[in-house]
This record gives C-alpha cells, sequence and structure tokens, in this order.
C-alpha cells in the first residue's frame, strides 16, 4: 500500500511519502492489543493481520512517523510493507520505481556509500530511540534524526531541520 | 515443560513474560502443538481424578462437628414478634432468634447465603430481609423466598430446657 498525502494543499502541491522505515522494535506492532502486527523474519513489518485487527487505532497514534493507516471500510490498518508482494521477488517497491529524482530509491548499501549524504537509521523521538531497517539520508555531519513533535507545535514560522545529537 | 510457566518475568532474553508470548516477530511466535495440547489434556484429567479420590476419602472419613450446648435466652425474654441477636457456636456465627408465636421460637443464622450481610426480620412482612441485594427468607424454614441467595439460611436447633432456650445445633 503506497501513501501519499498532501500538505498544505490549498496553498500547495507539496506532497509527502508515508514510506515506512520498518523499525527494529516497530512501535506500531508493540502497542498492538491484538498482536495483529508482526515484524517478518527479514525485517518487514507488515500491515495487520485481517483476523487479528480490531481497528482500534493504537498503531495509528502511536507511530512517531504517522505511517499505520486505518482502513474505515475494510476495519483494518494498513500500512506501507515495502510491496511485499515486488520486493520479496526481488523487484524494487513501487514509490521507488516511479520517483523520477530518486528522493525514494531502493538500492544495496555500496552504491549509495559514495554519495556526499550519509545514511542514517537512528532517529530520535523526544527521549524514544528508533532504528529502523530504512534508512535517510543525513547531512554527513549528522549522526541521527531527532525531531521533537512538540517543538513543531505552537511556533509560527515552523521549519524541519535535523538537529544533531 | 516450557510452556507451563509461571510469573510476570523471567525467560532467557530477560523481557516480560508477555513480550515473549505476544512477540511482534513472526519466529519468535510460538504455538502449541498437537502434542503439548494432548500432554496438557491427559495431565488436567489426571488431576481431576486425583482430586476426586481425595473428594471421596474425605466423604469416607467425615466425622459429624459436635457443637456444643449454650443457653441462649429465658423464655418469655423477648415478646411475641421481637428478635434477640447471640453468637453461635462460636463468638464470631451471629444469629437471629424470633419469637413466632406464645410458644414458638425460630433461629436462623444471620448471614446472608448471599454476600453474608446480616439479615433482619422485616414484622410488616413477617420474613427475613437482606437489606444488601434484597434477598429475603422464609421464617417458617429459612427457606429462599427471593433475590440472589441460592441456598436457606442455616437453622440453629433450640430446645427448651426448663426457663431456658439452649441452641444445641446447627443445619443447614
Amino acid at each position: 500500500m503506497i501513501n501519499f498525502d498532501f500538505i498544505e494543499r490549498e496553498e500547495s502541491i507539496r506532497s509527502a511519502a508515508y514510506v515506512c522505515w520498518h523499525c527494529d522494535e516497530p512501535t506500531c506492532a508493540q502497542v498492538c492489543p491484538a498482536d495483529a502486527i508482526k515484524k517478518g523474519e527479514d525485517g518487514i513489518v507488515h500491515s495487520s493481520l485481517k483476523p487479528r485487527c480490531i481497528a482500534c487505532n493504537n498503531c495509528v497514534l502511536a507511530c512517531p512517523f504517522g505511517i499505520p493507516k486505518m482502513m474505515i471500510p475494510e476495519q483494518q490498518m494498513m500500512k506501507c510493507d515495502m510491496c511485499y508482494d515486488r520486493t520479496s521477488i526481488g523487484k524494487r517497491p513501487m514509490c521507488a520505481t516511479v520517483c523520477p529524482s530518486q528522493a525514494l530509491s531502493y538500492v544495496r548499501p555500496e552504491e549509495i556509500a559514495s554519495r556526499r549524504e550519509k545514511p542514517t537509521n537512528i532517529f530520535y523521538f523526544g527521549s524514544q530511540k528508533i532504528t529502523t531497517k530504512v534508512y535517510m539520508m543525513a547531512p554527513a555531519e549528522r549522526e541521527a534524526i531527532a525531531l521533537d513533535v512538540v517543538d513543531y507545535m505552537w511556533e509560527e514560522n515552523h521549519e524541519l531541520v535535523a538537529v544533531g545529537q | 515443560m516450557n510452556w507451563l510457566r509461571w510469573g510476570s518475568s523471567g525467560g532467557a532474553t530477560g523481557e516480560p513474560l508477555w513480550k515473549e508470548e505476544f512477540s511482534v516477530r513472526t519466529a519468535d511466535e510460538r504455538y502449541v502443538t498437537r502434542r503439548q495440547l494432548t500432554k496438557f489434556l491427559v495431565l488436567t484429567s489426571f488431576g481431576m481424578f486425583v482430586g476426586n479420590i481425595w473428594i471421596l476419602i474425605r466423604s469416607l472419613f467425615y466425622k459429624a462437628p459436635v457443637y456444643p450446648q449454650q443457653a441462649v435466652a429465658q423464655l418469655g425474654e423477648i415478646p411475641v414478634g421481637g428478635v434477640k441477636l447471640f453468637s453461635y457456636p462460636t463468638k464470631d456465627d451471629h444469629c437471629i432468634m424470633i419469637r413466632t408465636g406464645e410458644d414458638e421460637y425460630v433461629s436462623y443464622s444471620q448471614k446472608c447465603t448471599h454476600l453474608s450481610c446480616a439479615v433482619y426480620y422485616s414484622q410488616a412482612e413477617n420474613r427475613l430481609e437482606c437489606p444488601c441485594h434484597n434477598g429475603f427468607f422464609s421464617i417458617k424454614d429459612g427457606a429462599v423466598l427471593q433475590g440472589p441467595p441460592s441456598r436457606p439460611l442455616p437453622r440453629i436447633v433450640l430446645e427448651a430446657r426448663g426457663e431456658q432456650l439452649v441452641a444445641v445445633e446447627v443445619k443447614g
């Protein structure tokens, strides 16, 4: 499932891709009361299991990246599962396939080692540390991406800036 | 038997037990196998069998309890329709005695058989009432008239000896 959303749609055509980061300790799965979200042996955090999901929205609220989406008609949470039908047979995920500027790319680590930016998979959301399977390209001097949602809540001029830890 | 463990924590990883049992990882999921279920069923029925034998042995060696004889009231101490509270057979077993006629006395345990609230005598309705959940008991034999109690009130057997009423036994 590919999640794209517009940001401030009235004023801009900006969009954001809600690509799952496939956390090592997935918060969505940890808060699931029905044991419906599972991290597979290959590290992919899957959509909720249909027979188990009770559509309680816990994962939707808990995920710091805002990835899980509640599909109301199905009464089931669905999320980006790295296009498991494609990647499990060696194809690239759909978003990386169609992205014209390679902002989303699906490559081997050695293929991006030569770039100026450095891939990082360590995120801080307040005091919660998250390590992920998916990497984000960050400025070379950054070890981790740190965000505190509270910092952006009551600010007039909010800019998303990465703060080194 | 790995699958029969007690306690909230423990296990090789040091994680709480619920985290182990409901792991978010597919690889760590544990299922109960057919053999484990069969073992559980066999052991449980064996346990039930042993328990039944134990109950049987206990009932074979059952001895009726011996109740003390205790003078609880004087004849004519309470008026007709009057009530006296006393304790029998021990200090903590509260009982209620009602004089239902000139020569008729009845006595029951005061503990409601539902949740042990103290029952009282309602003269207007001529029955024993438990105020907690409106359980009513017959004054004749302590049987349940209405409400949640399922068993009748235990009856205290009274004997008149001279001028005294003596409690001799608890029935039921």
